[in-house]
């Protein structure tokens, strides 16, 4: 008995489900307005060019990353190991710069994708032909990495005096020697509008999230499931690769024991905040990559407020229970409306 | 029948499943344009013949030919390619993306000679499709939240805008409403006028005669039959799928001792799931509770167990009024749930058999706080004697014991926790019929030992045999109510379907 009334009730939860996935982007310009709204009253010259510029130096690694762990998190997957990567890739490239003072800034940067990539491929292989649990598995790679880190930098730091000049000077000046637009954002966007148009208009894109919205369907309906599970690493690897070149851009530093410790948990903030679904299937670039300056906004303003750094964690956490715990609300609330569960 | 030739074909299949054989010498051909029914009991390997055809498994032996041409189909991937699509029971679908990516996932149009998926073209091709099955859809709405008929469409349409000239259809009408039944054929009928074939396995011999041109009857994994509707009747149908005639099942027979109501329901109701739902069971009683997939008899135990919340309505216990909220509270009134899905629900399978039956009576095997084995064996081991459940030994996994043996170890769970109220849910889906009877002497026995029993079955052999009373629903409300005496098949069917009964 298809009735009018049963029409009706599907229309009006189709709408609702699209007024809550818009709600999800619109509710992190509303908390960053808040936070900023929030740090003004305490600070009036919060949004002085100096404190801007802090929010968009710290977002770029945060968003490039981010994009690739939101695809791992949208094949219902995790990688913990993105912070090792980053490490890795600094300090050999780094150590690459040191030996080698004339060395191709590029080729640097290329060797830094290519060499997160081979670590991406480990990650990717075991969790997809090996048929490893994702979290097992970067978690063990996660120490593997970072032991990597130790033993071929032999404990030792690249100093800010290896680090090319050029490549330090993409976090300070962009295109023009506009200051306030350092080529690092400018490489984040295009990291982030390249796998906006990659998830969007490409069969394998398409297939990530097929396979994270039903495994078994996916795998019935012919879609590469081992193989789009084992490239959502890779692109991970090579994100974090990137990321580590241009952490050393950043800080002018890379230090096995420091650099990229527990920033896996910044990325994993930046996509469940952004919007992901944990349980896998959805998510969205522009989510992650609002979720990153949200979380690049707060952690500006807790400095420019004061807060000890090491509080910074805490309201890290924060964030993200309180946006699992709204996305959980809007969930029980649409399957209560489509299905009366 | 259209054409000489059948479009694909299998010979002498033989298929097993960690040693137990689901097929044995199977053949089955299919002709362009043709509607082929596959009927058999559950277990009988009609779902295992067309997942061999669609790629999911691969025969122990046997071959299978396309056109003119032995194939070999290795992956669903491969049946595709072949233009063989297989419609599941339970459609599978993809929730978080839209109908018109469900549709055509994995061989999305492209723009000309790019790789780059062209949404637009995506979007106005599912529209077309979904216009020539006659679905009103939105090619743009999501498909989480969509009724299961719906999605069967959108699955339907994902097989046509890949060009499938074999469709097969595993239990399509499971949990679709009459009306639903009666566009899908519509959909079956045009689809089969354009040249299709389809296999269409159904349970309801009704649907069958309706919609099939040949019928092939499948009984434990053999080929038994081929007939055409027209030249056979329901009756001998039956007894193919069955292999004795229908008198041979386990019959309870009339007029037992009822007491005192026990379970009183009253406007029962849940949002979506159920409405108005009001019925008592008697001490001594079982209530038979028929309907279709999906008309909401499941939710309605659950509810009286606790695990899904009521919006309105009274439950009394022994006349007395409860709320009962969490499954806790519902043992605490001594009424227990025995779920239809074994696997999920009802045990764990890899913890052992006394582990697992003496699971709801805790109390009873331990000391103060702490477990006694010995007495859990001891409880156990009487148990299986009782229910005559075959096994190795009380410590043997669970999940390695038969389908009929694992219903008895749920069974037993409850059974230890001593309750006087059973909800029982299909409780011999899925088990073969000699241990069907077992289970069906088994509740008869509880019922004359004073318990009040709630039977939600499918089976219409099972209600009519077990039940003193008979409680129909449909689509969340109870459409009848048949003493023994008045209830017939027909009545119950009619009474499920909403269709009404020429009958003088």
């Amino acid at each position: 008995m298809a009735s009018a009334s049963d029409v009706l009730h599907r229309q009006q939860s189709s709408t609702t489900s699209l007024r809550l996935s818009r709600f999800r982007e619109i509710g992190i310009i509303v908390f960053l307005i808040l936070v900023i709204g929030i740090t003004l009253i305490f600070k009036p010259d919060f949004l002085r060019p100096i404190n801007i510029r802090s929010i968009l130096l710290w977002v770029p690694l945060v968003i490039i990353v981010a994009t690739g762990e939101m695809m791992v998190i949208i094949t219902r997957g995790i990688d913990v190991s993105v912070g090792s990567i980053l490490a890795f890739s600094g300090i050999v490239v780094g150590m690459v710069f040191r030996d080698n003072p004339d060395f191709n800034i590029y080729l640097g940067v290329l060797l830094g994708i290519l060499l997160g990539a081979i670590l991406g491929i480990i990650n990717g292989a075991l969790i997809a032909w090996a048929k490893i649990p994702p979290i097992i598995t970067t978690l063990g790679t996660l120490s593997v990495y970072r032991g990597l880190v130790f033993i071929v930098s032999g404990g030792r730091q690249i100093d800010p005096n290896h680090v090319p000049v050029d490549l330090i000077r993409w976090s300070q000046r962009g295109p023009f020697g506009l200051q306030w637009l350092p080529w690092v954002v400018l490489i984040a966007l295009g990291v982030a509008v390249l796998a906006a148009l990659f998830l969007k208009y490409t069969q394998r894109g398409r297939n990530i999230y097929a396979i994270g919205s039903n495994p078994d369907a996916a795998r019935l309906r012919g879609i590469p499931v081992e193989t789009t599970t084992f490239l959502v690493y890779l692109l991970t690897g090579a994100a974090a690769g990137l990321a580590g070149i241009l952490y050393a851009s950043r800080f002018g530093f890379v230090n096995p024991g420091e650099t990229g410790v527990g920033f896996e948990l910044t990325v994993i903030a930046a996509v469940v905040i952004g919007g992901t679904n944990v349980f896998g299937g959805s998510g969205s670039v522009l989510g992650v990559v609002l979720g990153s300056l949200l979380l690049g906004t707060i952690s500006v303003a807790l400095s420019v407020l004061g807060v000890a750094s090491t509080w910074q964690l805490a309201v890290y956490g924060f964030v993200i229970l309180l946006a699992v715990s709204v996305d959980a609300l809007i969930q029980r609330e649409l399957r209560r409306a489509t299905t009366g569960e | 029948m259209t054409d000489k030739t059948p479009v694909i074909q299998a010979k002498k299949i033989n298929m097993a499943f960690g040693g137990v054989q689901v097929l044995t010498d199977v053949d089955l051909s299919i002709y362009p344009g043709e509607v082929h029914g596959l009927i058999g009991e559950n277990g009988a390997g009609k779902s295992t013949l067309v997942k061999i055809l669609a790629g999911v498994h691969q025969p122990k032996s046997g071959e299978i030919t396309l056109r003119d041409d032995v194939v070999n189909i290795p992956d669903p991937q491969t049946a595709t390619r072949m233009g063989i699509a297989l419609i599941h029971q339970e459609p599978l679908t993809f929730p978080d993306l839209d109908v018109a990516e469900n549709i055509f996932i994995g061989h999305q149009p492209r723009s000309n000679g790019l790789p780059r998926i062209d949404w637009r073209t995506m979007y106005a091709r599912s529209a077309e499709i979904l216009g020539s099955l006659g679905v009103d859809l939105d090619p743009h709405a999501k498909v989480r939240g969509l009724s299961v008929a719906d999605q069967q469409m959108v699955e339907m349409a994902g097989a046509l805008s890949r060009d499938a000239t074999v469709l097969l259809m595993d239990e399509p009408t499971a949990a679709l409403t009459p009306n639903e039944v009666e566009d899908l054929f519509v959909i079956i009928r045009h689809l089969r006028e354009q040249g299709v074939a389809i296999v269409f396995i159904s349970h309801r011999l009704e649907e069958i005669s309706a919609i099939c041109d040949r019928i092939t009857v499948l009984r434990d994994g053999r080929w038994v039959g081929e007939r055409r509707p027209e030249e056979t009747t329901t009756d001998e149908i039956i007894q193919l799928m069955v292999g004795r005639p229908l008198s041979a099942l386990f019959d309870r027979g009339i007029n037992h001792k009822t007491g005192e109501p026990l379970l009183e329901v009253q406007g029962l109701s849940r949002i979506r799931k159920f409405q108005d739902i009001s019925f008592e069971v008697r001490a001594g009683e079982i209530v038979g509770m028929a309907g279709l997939v999906g008309a909401g008899r499941t939710d309605v135990a659950r509810a009286l167990f606790g695990t899904l919340n009521i919006d309105r309505g009274t439950v009394r216990i022994q006349g007395k009024e409860v709320h009962i909220k969490q499954p806790s509270d519902a043992l605490a009134h001594g009424m227990v749930y025995v779920p239809e899905d074994r696997q999920h629900n009802g045990l764990l399978m890899p913890m052992s058999v006394s582990n697992n039956m003496t699971l709801a009576a805790l109390e009873k095997i331990s000391i103060g706080n702490w477990l006694r084995k010995s007495r859990e064996d001891q409880y156990a081991m009487d148990y299986v004697e009782k229910l005559r459940i075959v096994l190795r030994n009380v410590d043997q996994p669970v999940r390695e014991l038969s389908g009929g043996n694992q219903q008895k170890a749920v069974l037993a769970k409850w059974l230890m926790a001593e309750p006087k109220i059973i909800l029982l849910d299909e409780p011999t889906r899925g088990i073969d019929i000699g241990a069907k009877a077992e289970v069906h002497r088994l509740i008869g026995e509880l019922a004359s030992r004073g318990l009040a029993i709630l039977m939600i079955s499918s089976e219409m052999p099972e209600i009519l045999a077990m039940s003193d009373r008979i409680i129909v629903m449909r689509e969340g409300m109870i459409s009848g109510h048949f003493t023994r005496e008045e209830a017939t098949a027909e009545r119950i069917i009619a009474a499920a379907t909403g269709q009404t009964l020429q009958e003088a």
